[in-house]
């Protein structure tokens, strides 16, 4: 187990070399640069201000000398300033953005764990009854609908037709509501199949025939020995979750106007922000690998029979 | 004696193939006779797309501009005056391609290197375990979007973009078929027989290989769509003026107050082209596979 953490956490770092060093070279050879003469909306300075500008933002290096001082420096956690917010550091920017991603995807991750464990345990008791209807169409149309278009039929239902939450904004808790479930819907169905599927192996298992022949009531059943079993392949999913719910925030947080990281990401792409990008892809990246790395020993601490 | 005795030795008996039992089984099951339907019909939209819209995508009213619907124009008009319901008749052509087209693509990258890395094994097949490994760490529209960002939009980008990071699914799934038909005893019977190694792996592996590909060639396809509407809805997917749905959910959601139509339209298409997907591909999975359901 130590040796395993161990040798996990020394992959973290070259993992994330290898993402800033692939982002790195793919914004290098995107065509435009932010003091491209001809591009669109291109500033209209002199040749001789152009090179100025470039040498002080350290454009005019080589390539690999560029990506040495960008690596060094972010590991300070300075990844320069935006190219398009001329006077915030990207440092301020993710300060600013990270949290509120942060608050939004972790509401998100908590209702789709526990609406999809209801779902799923509610579609395993009542197989083939009405609940079980309910829940795998509430998880078909999570799964297979985009979060972006789900969010329109939201706001189309929720506050237009019934008005009861605001179409966008961050101001107050109820502004929260309908993107942590446009975010949440699509984990949640994911989430509520798979316990609906290992909860109907579980109910018929042989451990669980047993605890219902000593006379155990229906609840105690389902809580304290089916439960228990049935959620351990979920727990696998929570990894893929936190990426969908990463790369979900992108849209959701732009249709509902959230100051998060997804929306400002999307605008500095097609500002062609290297910073911001590099700064952006990086803190994903290393966010999803720290939660990789905690699900995977999560899942050795809850599965005693998992030895690494 | 000859191993691939085809359909000529036909008995009087109906034989049962493999495909002809999912058929049947596939008809059977009514959500994905639907969702089969609703595929067809989309592709029958898409290829006559030119006949059936009442006007050109690009015909702009500037005197009618965001309009409700209303008799002249069914589904309204968007901020350029242009008939919504012939751009999304053409956004399903779109769809279609990208979702047809970039499969093929991803089949004919991912085979190839998931049934070679499978059956050689060695260092190529460690070299591309590892690489799947990395590409399964990245978050995989993040990639996507990244790589649209260097290519710029475009229909052929977009094929290129979703190539070039879906294959590796596919790869993984021919690789550990391979990986298990290769030690079964037909294998080396051929083998003994003097069958060469390009003809075990094209005529008796890679056949026998080909249910979980067609499963992941079908769900492919609904991913491919998502993923061309999510590029085009944050804007580096289709060029405009060609209209793609998810451009369309992207431009009018901006305007939802206002004018509802402009992204509930596009909205819904996305919606029913994928639950239909989902549900034909659902019954292609429980139809070829009746294991994994």
């Amino acid at each position: 187990m130590f040796h395993y953490t161990l040798s996990r956490l020394l992959w973290l770092p070259p993992t994330l070399l290898a993402m800033a060093l692939v982002t790195f070279l793919v914004m290098h050879a995107t065509p435009g640069s932010p003091l491209d003469p001809v591009a669109e909306g291109a500033n209209p300075l002199s040749p001789e201000a152009q090179k100025n500008l470039a040498k002080y933002y350290g454009l005019d290096r080589p390539l690999h000398e560029q990506f040495a001082i960008f690596v060094s420096k972010a590991v300070h956690g300075d990844f320069g300033n935006s190219f398009v917010y001329k006077t915030r550091t990207v440092r301020e920017i993710l300060v600013e953005t990270f949290p509120v991603s942060l608050l939004l995807g972790s509401m998100a991750l908590v209702l789709a764990i526990v609406g999809g464990l209801a779902l799923g345990i509610l579609a395993a008791i009542y197989q083939n009854r009405a609940w079980d209807y309910l829940s795998v169409s509430l998880a078909t149309v999570g799964v297979a609908v985009p979060n972006f278009v789900l969010a329109v039929f939201l706001i189309i239902l929720f506050s237009f037709v019934l008005p009861l939450f605001p179409t966008g904004g961050w101001d107050s808790p109820r502004n929260w509501v309908l993107p942590t479930v446009a975010l949440a819907l699509a984990p949640m169905g994911i989430i509520a199949r798979f316990t609906r599927a290992s909860m109907l192996e579980v109910i018929r298992a042989d451990y669980t025939l047993t605890a219902r022949a000593k006379g155990l009531g229906e609840v105690p059943v389902i809580f304290k020995h089916a439960l228990k079993n049935a959620f351990i392949p979920v727990v696998t999913l929570l990894g893929p979750m936190f990426a969908a719910v990463g790369t979900g925030s992108f849209f959701v947080e732009s249709i509902f106007r959230v100051p998060g990281m997804g929306r400002f990401f999307v605008l500095s792409m097609t500002g062609r922000d290297y910073p911001m990008i590099m700064a952006v892809v990086l803190t994903y990246g290393a966010f999803l690998a720290v939660m990789n790395l905690a699900v995977d020993l999560l899942y050795g601490v809850l599965d005693p029979r998992i030895r690494y | 004696m000859n191993s691939d005795a085809a359909p000529s030795g036909e008995t009087p008996i109906r034989s049962s193939t493999l495909w002809r039992d999912g058929a049947r089984r596939l008809l059977r099951n009514r959500l994905a006779v639907a969702g089969g339907s609703v595929v067809v019909l989309l592709c029958l939209i898409a290829i006559f797309a030119d006949l059936l819209a009442p006007l050109p995508y690009t015909k702009t009213n500037f005197g009618r501009l965001n309009e409700a619907p209303s008799r002249d124009y069914p589904l309204g008009t968007d901020q350029l005056g242009r008939d919504l319901l012939s751009r999304m008749i053409y956004g399903a052509r779109v769809s279609m391609l990208v979702g047809l087209g970039a499969q093929v693509v991803v089949v004919l990258i991912g085979v190839p290197i998931g049934a070679l890395s499978g059956y050689l094994g060695g260092r190529a097949d460690l070299f591309l375990t590892r690489f799947v490994d990395v590409m399964y760490a990245f978050p995989r529209l993040l990639f996507v979007i990244l790589v649209m960002s260097m290519l710029g939009a475009g229909l052929t980008n977009i094929f290129i973009a979703i190539g070039l990071t879906g294959w590796v699914g596919i790869a993984r799934q021919t690789r550990a078929q391979v990986l298990a038909i290769k030690e079964k005893e037909f294998v080396d019977g051929a083998r003994a027989l003097g069958a060469g190694f390009g003809r075990l792996l094209t005529r008796h592996i890679l056949p026998n290989a080909l249910t979980p590909i067609v499963v992941a060639v079908t769900f492919g396809i609904p991913e491919a769509i998502f993923t061309e509407a999510a590029l085009s809805f944050i804007g580096v997917g289709i060029n405009p003026p060609t209209p793609s749905w998810g451009q369309m959910v992207g431009e009018g959601q901006q305007y939802i107050r206002s004018y509802w139509h402009l992204c509930v339209f596009p909205s819904i298409a996305i919606a029913v082209t994928m639950l239909s997907f989902t549900f034909f591909g659902d019954g292609v999975r429980d139809a070829l596979d009746p294991k994994l359901k």
